[in-house]
């Protein structure tokens, strides 16, 4: 690298490190991402400028057509996305990013070779073929489960384990012949394919409700593929990049692990045998009664109260209800009525997921309260109105060791003196299990979609 | 291990502390913004695509650079507008809020 080449890859560098500090804070966010984007464009056009002497015709017609077709995608789907699919279209991005990783490995190495890649080349473009090809494929069934193209409930069946290790040994034997004997592109082609089906095999048995988890793991994943590759073309830019974006990740990943009481290893892993217990708990619950309320009561009920607690959940967000959940809240204001959001660490469908969408209905957030600081307040609250939420506030989490929710930190829902759910059905959540609350003495369900219904309980607040 | 092996070492170890660090103390509404802006972040691979693209002369590298080139920049431009789409909405009504930093 030439010296300005040097420099100008470590400013992008800097741009990168300090759009992620930034990015912790609220406050910053948004400045934070514009400057990682900055970094980016300034180590594109260099890059682009420093390549000039170097193309080849056809180099330059299928770069210039594949950034703007790239980046037009890329630009009008997240334009386009609905806040409620913004976690599937994360995971999109973060597959073709580890795809692209294994394509500059797979082409570098057919540069190189067609024979034996010395190791300081062979090993690190290995990695970034199979970690890449393995983030592209993950992230694909990621996003099919999350768009519901197919069941988020664990898909599992005997010898799982067994099979997914064999995959893998296949891919360790494949990789030491490509290094040993040839690299070719029959064994690349290959090695890519067992990625990809390694990648599909990894979260197949992952359940919807644990994908961002996924996601995130598999993001940190796309980060170590890139940087891998920046060992093999030499490139500081993406060394740093992919590595820090692979550190990162993999802190972020515990750390969403830990707001959802799970460690990273149950997560991926906590699919094998512990699907057949909560089948168990699904049949046994079978035909119990539950009592239905209606509208007028309800809004009643809450217009009388002295504290409410909303508990939105991803089925608001379905709905598009978070406005009617607004105008309620408004509604139940005016009448004197304490109200609060309570937004449980993993409610929507990521971490953090729930704060947008609210956001975006203008809540104020200062009145969004999170686990920790509204879990105490449940007891002396009168009313608490559960909405389109269901494995967030399953007791389940806190008394039944065979859940896959158990251990999971829930909303102490149940110690309020009254609650309400908003449901369309007894349809369990996310996770595939049912509530124990739902059946409670104290719980009221109001059925229907929940926009209608908050629109209903607006109508009836204010008759009150 | 050759000089710029061990130079190329170096910047990975560093970087690995750098990353650690630098989000450690991140609250949980952000997790889901921080998770796409890094996502963005490693879009970097559209240089290395370019390096591969541009200078392809036959035909296998033509098309694994092509694809290489759009997928790249589909997670470059979609990570970051996605990203500034979610930070957009976080607004408070208090005056001096996060809605007011520049």
């Amino acid at each position: 690298m030439t010296t300005a080449t040097s420099l100008i890859y470590l400013l992008a560098a800097v741009l990168f490190i300090l759009g992620l500090k930034l990015l912790s804070s609220p406050k910053s966010a948004r400045r934070g991402n514009r400057l990682a984007a900055l970094g980016m464009l300034i180590a594109v056009i260099w890059t682009v400028v420093r390549l000039i002497p170097h193309v080849t015709p056809a180099g330059v017609t299928i770069s210039v057509l594949g950034v703007v077709l790239g980046g037009a995608a890329g630009t009008i789907g997240a334009r386009r996305v609905r806040m409620t699919a913004m976690p599937q279209m994360v995971a999109l991005f973060n597959g073709v990013g580890g795809g692209a990783a294994a394509l500059v490995a797979v082409s570098e190495l057919l540069r190189l070779g067609g024979s034996r890649p010395q190791l300081a080349d062979g090993l690190p473009s290995l990695f970034a073929i199979v970690v890449g090809g393995l983030s592209f494929a993950g992230s694909g069934i990621a996003f099919a489960k999350l768009q519901e193209m197919m069941t988020g409930r664990p898909i599992t069946y005997p010898a799982q384990q067994v099979v997914n290790a064999l995959i893998a040994i296949a891919i360790v034997a494949l990789a030491v012949v490509v290094v040993v004997v040839t690299d070719g592109p029959v064994a690349l082609a290959v090695l890519l394919g067992l990625a990809l089906v390694l990648g599909v095999a990894f979260v197949l048995p992952i359940g919807g409700a644990d994908m961002p988890v996924v996601i995130s793991l598999l993001n940190a994943f796309t980060g170590l593929a890139v940087a891998a590759s920046g060992f093999v073309l030499n490139n500081f830019a993406l060394i740093v990049a992919g590595t820090l974006v692979g550190a990162s990740g993999t802190l972020l990943t515990k750390l969403m692990g830990d707001a959802m009481g799970r460690s990273i290893g149950n997560v991926l892993f906590g699919a094998f045998g512990s699907v057949r217990s909560s089948v168990g708990a699904v049949a046994g619950a079978e035909g119990r009664a539950v009592r239905a309320g209606n509208a007028e009561d309800i809004g009643t009920m809450l217009a009388y109260s002295r504290s409410v607690i909303i508990v939105p959940g991803y089925g608001l967000a379905v709905a598009q209800a978070q406005h009617a959940a607004r105008e309620l809240a408004d509604a139940l204001e005016k009448k004197g009525v304490q109200v609060q959001y309570a937004i449980h660490p993993v409610a929507g469908r990521m971490p953090g997921h729930m704060n947008v969408l609210l956001a975006e209905a203008n809540v104020p957030y200062d009145q969004l309260k999170e686990m920790d600081q509204v879990n105490d307040e449940f007891k002396h609250t009168d009313v608490v109105l559960v909405v389109g939420a269901n494995d967030v506030v399953n007791p389940a989490a806190r008394t039944a060791p065979g859940s896959p929710i158990y251990g999971m930190p829930i909303l102490n829902a149940d110690q309020a003196k009254q609650i309400v759910f908003l449901k369309r059905s007894m349809r369990p959540g996310f996770a595939g299990i049912d509530n124990e609350l739902l059946y409670d003495p104290k719980t009221t369900m109001l059925f229907g979609d929940a926009k209608e219904s908050l629109t209903k309980l607006v109508a009836a607040v204010k008759a009150a | 291990m050759t000089a710029q092996l061990i130079v190329e070492f170096t910047y990975f170890v560093l970087a690995v502390f750098i990353g650690i660090e630098v989000i450690s103390k991140v609250p949980t509404i952000l997790h889901t913004p921080l998770m796409s802006g890094s996502n963005a972040i490693h879009g970097i691979i559209l240089v290395g695509a370019l390096v591969i693209a541009s200078t392809a002369h036959d035909t296998l590298t033509v098309v694994i650079g092509f694809v290489a080139v759009l997928l790249a920049s589909t997670n470059v431009a979609g990570g970051f507008v996605v990203t500034d789409r979610m930070l957009e909405m976080f607004k408070s009504r208090r005056p001096g809020g996060p809605s007011d930093a520049p």
